[in-house]
């Protein structure tokens, strides 16, 4: 499931449930003091919406990926120490409390680390062509917290 | 023709995910659309931002028969 070996980036859009644990199992590495995880997961509500019980996602299959891979390559160029980077997203139909996202940044030390990862979720959510459906038991509409999509090399630190 | 891709609130206003049409560039591929679709797409497309073969894109660029027009509406991943 990683990527080939000598590659530092895994990016991944799937309907699998996402390999959390494999992802941090492979952001290890010896030159890496520090490993931050971040899952995003399907919460009940959202800004004004109560009882949320699932969100449905859909991507640009074919560009999704590339973009991920564009979040990874803006992380490396602002934090040329990190180790490695998973950038995963799960699109279809998610219950609560599913895991719809994961980010692992490596790094020497902490610092990067944890500025990595927060750089990497921010800019994917601005970037990559992924639209999510809330579904709530009155009905369901899509996700009115969006963003006007950006390039990845254009969104600031 | 070119190929119209569209997403998320934009495929729910046109009632499909794509389908060709005639035109020579982009604006004229997004008119084409509009006018099928009705004003509801219209009304996603001028909140959406518009590429081409998977960059962004201004109505001016030329299109041929292998291009990819796609509308996307504000994106909600994570």
């Amino acid at each position: 499931m990683p990527p080939v070996a000598g590659a530092d980036d895994w990016v991944l859009v799937t309907e699998e449930p996402l390999p959390v644990a494999e992802a941090l199992d492979w952001a290890v590495l010896p030159s890496c003091g520090a490993v931050v995880t971040f899952c995003g997961t399907v919460r009940d509500h959202s800004e004004g919406r109560d009882g949320v019980v699932a969100l449905e996602y859909e991507c640009y299959r074919e560009h999704a990926s590339p973009r991920l891979a564009a979040v990874a390559g803006s992380a490396r160029s602002r934090w040329p120490e990190l180790g490695r980077i998973a950038l995963l997203h799960r699109v279809g139909e998610l219950g609560l409390s599913e895991v719809s996202v994961v980010v692992v940044a490596s790094a020497p030390h902490r610092a990067e680390a944890f500025d990595a990862a927060r750089h990497c979720i921010d800019t994917l959510k601005a970037t990559v062509p992924i639209w999510k459906r809330e579904r709530w038991a009155g009905g369901s509409d899509w996700a009115s917290c969006a963003h006007e999509p950006r390039e990845a090399s254009d969104v600031s630190r | 023709m070119p190929l119209l891709r569209v997403f998320g609130p934009a495929r729910d206003a046109a009632g499909t995910a794509g389908e060709q049409f005639p035109g020579a560039d982009v604006g004229a591929v997004l008119d084409a659309a509009c006018e099928r679709y009705g004003p509801g797409f219209a009304d996603v497309l001028r909140r959406s931002a518009v590429w081409l073969n998977g960059e962004p894109a201004t109505r001016a660029h030329a299109v041929g028969d292998d291009d990819e027009v796609a509308v996307l509406p504000p994106v909600s991943g994570g």
